[in-house]
């Protein structure tokens, strides 16, 4: 860790940033929070209306069914994804030219454009022209994710399985390769089992990326938008409709403006709490070393 | 156990590829062999997908104009970040903290709380439709992630490269462009690959902000899905080649992705 020395010039050097943060977070949040107090009838005609949209949306069961979803499809996830991802990691080749060949194929999904991926699942688990659809009936099960609640929600899991699970195994896979040759050595000598070693040499090397980890697929899939919009467009009925999807449909669907505004902060604010907590928690650890 | 190890990376590689394969499978299929025949692999072969991208400038002008904001913004992004964070990884200053996290926030914040107000910002400047719009708009989420990124390359660069520098006599500017970026250049290449792919893969700002001129090729594919019928075949191809760029700059960090991954941070 470096030792900082303080310097209130180096304001100057962080300014450029801030100003185009700025522009791109202040105006549009403040647009937000306007909107939020207000009532349109169109027109541009508002009337003041307080914290009304904002009891609204938080007593109205619309809103805590997409939260529920939200938090269960997060949950889920990433219980899969951070001991799929860690197993892998594991299991990766340490040197030569596979290296590079597993690296590649697995960062693959991480570059395809969000709407590409549920265009790509969606022609994939079609039950009559996708390979998994077909697959998945020929063995028995029935199975067709546009009309059943459960297939549609195992296939948005599934999709963000594929999508994402390589970033948890680049992270693990980096706080690996950290671990110097001298540690396994020492533990062979010591002849602790492959159980002790991953639990006292790996695990807590991993720790610090593993928790990044956890910061970024927790932010991002409680964001998730694009990909089951384009896979389930949040259906069949509300099946997969998370919290992004919601809101879309109440600001641009429905045009009510009040009400999208509040629930937009008031799911932003779950965010920023939830990752603050991670944050705190990752930054202290940090401090510690 | 260490010798099946390999098993596990080959199985998890497949289940990634399947997906792939079956897009690239139905890209040279017709629409017709397509919703007519199951077949694991393309019976009449056709380029027509393709060719049709290729030649009809809606869809490679759809190509162009992702790239060009792509570009745009992870240049915006790389230059602005590396001074900030310089100062981040060297200086303490009043409220650096509370900075750091605010601009973290900026990462967290849901894309489709921002599509409208962001549709009236930029259509307020007279920036709508324009390929520095989304370059622009890309910056909330970007801004912060190659601050946080360069950060932790630049943690791992020792203090004293900057002490000598500075008592040989370089001025700060001088000293960070000609010794400090040089000693950083994974960093850089590790950052604008982040950029560049968060970019890339982002569609709900990038439509929102573009219509006709600038629209970007992940907005062709779905416009012309709900207009023209469901051209699955053209779809995928589409689809396909939206793979290419990320899979060509992926090579060229490949040595240090996991690192950047794990933000500099290992």
């Amino acid at each position: 860790m470096i030792e900082r020395t303080t310097n209130q010039k180096a304001w100057w050097l962080v300014l450029p940033v801030l100003v185009l943060v700025a522009f791109n977070a202040i105006i549009p949040l403040m647009t937000v929070v306007n909107y939020s107090v207000q009532e349109t009838f169109g027109d541009n005609v508002f009337f003041w209306e307080g914290v009304t949209w904002y009891t609204e949306v938080l007593h109205s069961p619309r809103f805590h069914e997409a939260l529920g979803r939200q938090l269960m499809f997060t949950f889920q996830i990433l219980a899969i994804e951070i001991p799929l991802g860690v197993i892998v990691a594991l299991a990766m080749p340490r040197k030569g030219i596979l290296v590079s060949v597993c690296l590649v194929l697995m960062a693959l999904p991480l570059l395809i454009p969000w709407n590409v991926v549920g265009a790509m699942w969606n022609i994939f688990a079609l039950p009559d022209i996708g390979l998994l659809g077909r697959t998945i009936n020929a063995m028995g099960i029935d199975y067709n994710f546009t009309q059943q609640p459960g297939a549609a929600w195992a296939t948005v899991v599934l999709m963000d399985v594929w999508h994402w699970t390589s970033l948890v195994v680049l992270l693990a896979y980096a706080g690996l390769r950290s671990i110097p040759d001298a540690f396994y050595q020492a533990a062979h000598i010591d002849g602790a089992s492959g159980w002790q070693i991953f639990r006292y040499i790996q695990l807590p090397k991993m720790k610090r990326v593993l928790t990044i980890a956890v910061l970024l697929r927790f932010m991002d899939s409680f964001m998730i938008y694009t990909e089951p919009f384009v896979l389930t467009g949040g259906g069949p009925g509300n099946a997969t409709t998370f919290l992004s999807i919601d809101l879309v449909k109440i600001a641009l669907g429905q045009f009510d403006l009040g009400p999208a505004a509040a629930m937009s902060l008031i799911y932003f604010m779950i965010i920023l709490l939830l990752s603050w907590i991670f944050y705190t928690v990752m930054m202290r650890d940090e401090d510690q070393k | 156990m260490r010798r099946l190890g390999w098993l596990i990376p080959t199985i998890y590689i497949i289940f990634l590829l399947l997906p792939i394969y079956w897009l690239l499978n139905m890209s040279f299929k017709t629409t017709n062999e397509i919703l007519g025949t199951f077949s694991l692999w393309p019976i009449e072969f056709t380029l027509a997908n393709y060719k049709k991208i290729f030649t009809d400038p809606t869809w490679y002008n759809g190509y162009i104009n992702s790239l060009t904001y792509v570009v745009i913004n992870t240049v915006i992004s790389v230059t602005a970040a590396l001074p900030a964070a310089y100062a981040f990884s060297r200086y303490r200053f009043l409220g650096d903290k509370h900075l750091f996290f605010w601009l973290l926030t900026n990462r967290m914040a849901p894309p489709a709380v921002f599509a409208l107000p962001f549709f009236q910002l930029y259509s307020a400047m007279e920036l709508f439709d324009t390929h520095i719009a989304v370059a622009l708009a890309h910056c909330l989420f970007n801004i912060p992630l190659a601050v946080w990124i360069l950060e932790g390359f630049m943690s791992g660069v020792p203090k004293e490269l900057d002490e000598t520098a500075y008592i040989d006599g370089y001025s700060f500017p001088r000293f960070f462009v000609k010794i400090f970026i040089p000693s950083i250049t994974a960093g850089i290449g590790v950052t604008a690959f982040f950029c560049f792919m968060f970019s890339w893969v982002e569609l709900l700002l990038a439509k929102t902000l573009t219509s006709v001129v600038a629209k970007p090729i992940a907005a062709t594919m779905t416009r012309t899905a709900s207009t023209s019928g469901y051209e699955l075949g053209l779809l995928a191809a589409a689809g396909a080649l939206t793979i290419i760029p990320g899979a060509i700059v992926i090579w060229f960090v490949r040595n240090y992705i996991a690192k950047g991954f794990a933000l500099g941070r290992v």
